[in-house]
């Protein structure tokens, strides 16, 4: 007898998944229980796993197509079984009841199948892993105390990478204490690797994860769902830095600024982090593996963004001499087009105007913006002595859809360890 | 400030009163003649007389309703119960009429009175003599109960809950009555009802309790300081009504409560608590709340048995290890 293989519900709330391979090829005798493909839910990938015998005789969903859940996605059957009548619906939901089919199983019942009897392997990180949470082994439960998911949640730490040490691997507040303390100790993480040198962008298709992400939060807080991450930055060693570049610059007369170092910091930042470097589109993620930095500039009755494009691939000099200029003329409104369009990423300094912390709006499809505010002589506690030091707040608002919390806070964790050691901009 | 005994700071207070309110009066069984079967009320019938120091005959049912009586019609009794286990018999008169009256007269009967009398165990006075009683009191709208842990609070406590128009139920205890403190010396030092006290601060760890397990929560908070944990106990005083802001500011603080108290586990006070801080304080919590009672059991009579029954000083400290994960 013909089984029909159906895009099965693989987690709790997924509605579609995406094949990410066949692990049984057409032609290929199947045992029921035999694993025929790899399925990447909205939170893991999991196996499907074959519910009837005989021969996959077709498959319709090729890897990399996706599928709502009740689909029919391929067909086992006997050898020289006619099929045509299956065949016939390719791809199509799954009818509500087809006579030639031993008794269906519920979505719901299916589900803890394969998670209950097969080995912790059986949920294997897909590919681009990196940004899927361990815990997704757990069957995406994290255990964690009340206080430290909030704790977590407010200091940016992603609680799914917490190891817990609570009873049963509870994951406790001094837990999210140590992982955030641990990050912040950390060496400034290895660069990413870019795709393919050249490349102005790479389109990393959206995981089913990514799309629930972004689904769920627009529905919460608007089309741009905005969140905030600041960071208090001691700039003592920027100010330094600036005074030998500026007496080095003197005899050809040029002077660069604080927020001109801030930019090539920036623009260093984002080639680690190159999640921070990008664009939402519908369908994929879009990474540039250029940076091109929107530095807001007020205009009368208005503002706009003249963009230092491939900052990261420039000194500070060029940068300075560069914002000058297009500010210059985009104060006489004189811009070309393309000298404010196809940032990647925006820059926006209040602090010359007394403002000390800000949040900016994000432009889209730019996925983050950096509001930046004056230095501020603040008294500091530096090794059990309170001081006066020079501090910088920056708020980065983020485009959840694109960055998570711990992304949005490692760049920033990057971009302050630059301003707070400018050597290790060079890194 | 004075130091005095428990016994004294109450006797203090019904004097201070009764001088202070003709309408005030004290019956009971042998609260007279005998001066209360714990001299509590020692030397109130020379100075008041028999009109306002009365002796009961042992029947708890009809005194107390007499009172409820005497409430309504505009005095203002101080019923005192031998002990609250005996009360059970009354316990019609406080929660059917006391508790109610104010609502059912849609506000034209206050009821100003208190009972007043120790609970919970002492030592080998069996099953039926060794009950934490407050929460069939604090169960019913319309009840105030006040659990007292020290002289000054007996004090000022007792004195707020005779000013009060509602019914209260005052609960000592036994082996509280002989405990020594400071006192107040003032007249009119009066504690208002529904405010906690901190009676130590710590940051690691909370102790929340009441009445005679105060001190047992002291113990502990002593023993954890040894292992450089440092506890908040927090002494709710009143259990009707409840001091929440203070709940949750400690809860807020060191974010892992114990709750410890002298009575059974099964909807008891610390039942009610540990459901109000979750609702309110979800957030706050990094562990689950933890209840140290009384074993949910008849009290034994055998003594080693009974030690076993009743909350310690070690068994708060086992409940703080575990909610601090050590």
């Amino acid at each position: 007898m013909a089984t029909k293989v159906h895009m099965e519900a693989l987690s709790p709330t997924m509605e579609e998944g995406q094949l990410v391979q066949w692990l049984k090829a057409e032609g290929d005798a199947i045992a029921n229980g035999d694993i025929l493909a790899e399925i990447e839910t909205d939170k893991a990938t999991m196996e499907l796993v074959a519910r009837g015998e005989g021969v996959l005789r077709k498959i319709f969903l090729p890897a990399g197509g996706t599928a709502e859940v009740g689909s029919v996605i391929g067909v086992i059957a006997g050898a020289d079984e006619d099929i045509s009548d299956i065949a016939g619906v390719s791809g199509g939901a799954a009818p509500a009841a087809s006579p030639e089919e031993a008794a269906p199983v519920p979505a719901a019942q299916t589900l803890p199948a394969p998670a209950a009897s097969a080995p912790p392997a059986a949920v294997t990180a897909p590919a681009a892993a990196a940004t899927l949470p361990v815990s997704a082994s757990n069957g995406g439960r994290v255990k964690a105390s009340p206080l430290a998911r909030r704790l977590a949640d407010e200091m940016g730490v992603d609680i799914d990478r917490v190891p817990g040490s609570g009873p049963g691997g509870r994951v406790v507040k001094r837990d999210v204490e140590e992982a955030k303390a641990s990050g912040v100790a950390a060496p400034v993480a290895a660069p990413a690797t870019w795709a393919s040198d050249g490349a102005e962008y790479e389109d990393i298709p959206t995981s089913q994860m990514r799309k629930a992400i972004a689904k769920r939060l627009v529905t919460s807080i608007g089309p741009v769902p905005t969140f905030y991450l600041t960071v208090d930055v001691d700039m003592g060693r920027v100010i330094e830095a600036r005074k030998s570049i500026n007496a080095m610059l003197e005899k050809d007369g040029l002077r660069v600024s604080i927020n001109d170092i801030l930019l090539k910091a920036m623009a260093a930042a984002l080639r680690q982090h190159p999640n921070c470097n990008a664009q939402w589109h519908d369908g994929f993620v879009r990474r540039f593996n250029a940076v091109h930095l929107g530095v807001a500039v007020a205009i009368e009755d208005g503002l706009i963004t003249p963009v230092i494009r491939n900052a990261h691939a420039k000194g500070i000099a060029q940068i300075s001499a560069e914002v000058r200029e297009l500010a210059g003329r985009a104060r006489e409104k004189r811009l070309l087009p393309d000298e404010y369009t196809g940032s990647t990423f925006t820059v926006s300094n209040l602090g010359m105007l007394g403002i000390h912390e800000f949040t900016a709006i994000i432009n889209p499809p730019e996925s983050g913006i950096l509001a930046v505010g004056g230095i501020v002589e603040t008294p500091v506690v530096v090794d059990g002595e309170v001081t006066v030091r020079p501090r910088m707040r920056m708020t980065m608002s983020c485009d959840h859809r694109v960055i998570d919390g711990a992304q949005g806070a490692r760049f920033l964790q990057t971009l302050q360890v630059m301003l707070e050691e400018p050597t290790a901009i060079l890194l | 400030m004075a130091l005095m005994t428990y016994r004294a700071a109450l006797n203090e207070a019904l004097r201070e009163e009764m001088q202070r309110d003709p309408d005030d009066f004290l019956m009971g069984e042998e609260v007279a003649e005998y001066d209360g079967a714990y001299k509590v009320s020692k030397g109130l019938l020379d100075e008041f007389g028999d009109k306002r120091v009365v002796d009961s005959p042992i029947s708890e049912l009809g005194f107390t309703g007499l009172c409820v009586g005497a409430s309504m019609a505009g005095l203002r009794p101080v019923v005192e119960f031998m002990t609250f286990n005996f009360a059970f018999l009354a316990i019609d008169q406080v929660i059917n009429n006391a508790a109610k009256m104010y609502y059912m007269s849609d506000g034209q009967f206050p009821m100003p009175i208190v009972f007043r009398g120790p609970t919970g165990a002492a030592l080998q006075l069996a099953a039926q003599h060794s009950q934490a009683c407050e929460t069939y009191y604090s169960h019913a709208p319309g009840c105030k109960v006040v659990t007292p842990a020290t002289p000054a609070d007996a004090k000022g406590l007792l004195k707020a809950s005779i000013r009060d128009n509602d019914p209260v139920a005052f609960m000592e205890g036994e082996l509280l009555y002989n405990v020594k403190g400071e006192v107040p010396e003032d007249d009119d030092y009066v504690i208002p009802l529904g405010v906690a006290d901190l009676k130590n601060e710590g940051s690691d760890v909370s102790i929340i309790t009441h009445g005679k397990m105060v001190h047992v929560a002291l113990q502990a908070a002593a023993k954890l300081d040894k292992n450089n944990i440092s506890a908040d106990v927090l002494d709710l005083r009143t259990i009707r009504p409840l001091d929440m802001d203070a709940i949750l500011e400690t809860v807020k603080k060191t974010n892992r409560v114990v709750y410890l108290e002298e009575g059974w586990p099964y909807a008891g006070t610390g039942a009610q608590i540990v459901s109000m801080i979750q609702e309110e304080a979800f957030d706050y919590l990094d562990a689950p709340i933890l209840r140290v009672t009384q074993a949910d059991i008849p009290m034994p009579y055998a003594k080693s048995l009974e030690l076993l029954a009743k909350p310690s000083a070690d068994r708060v400290v086992e409940a703080c290890n575990k909610v601090l994960y050590r």
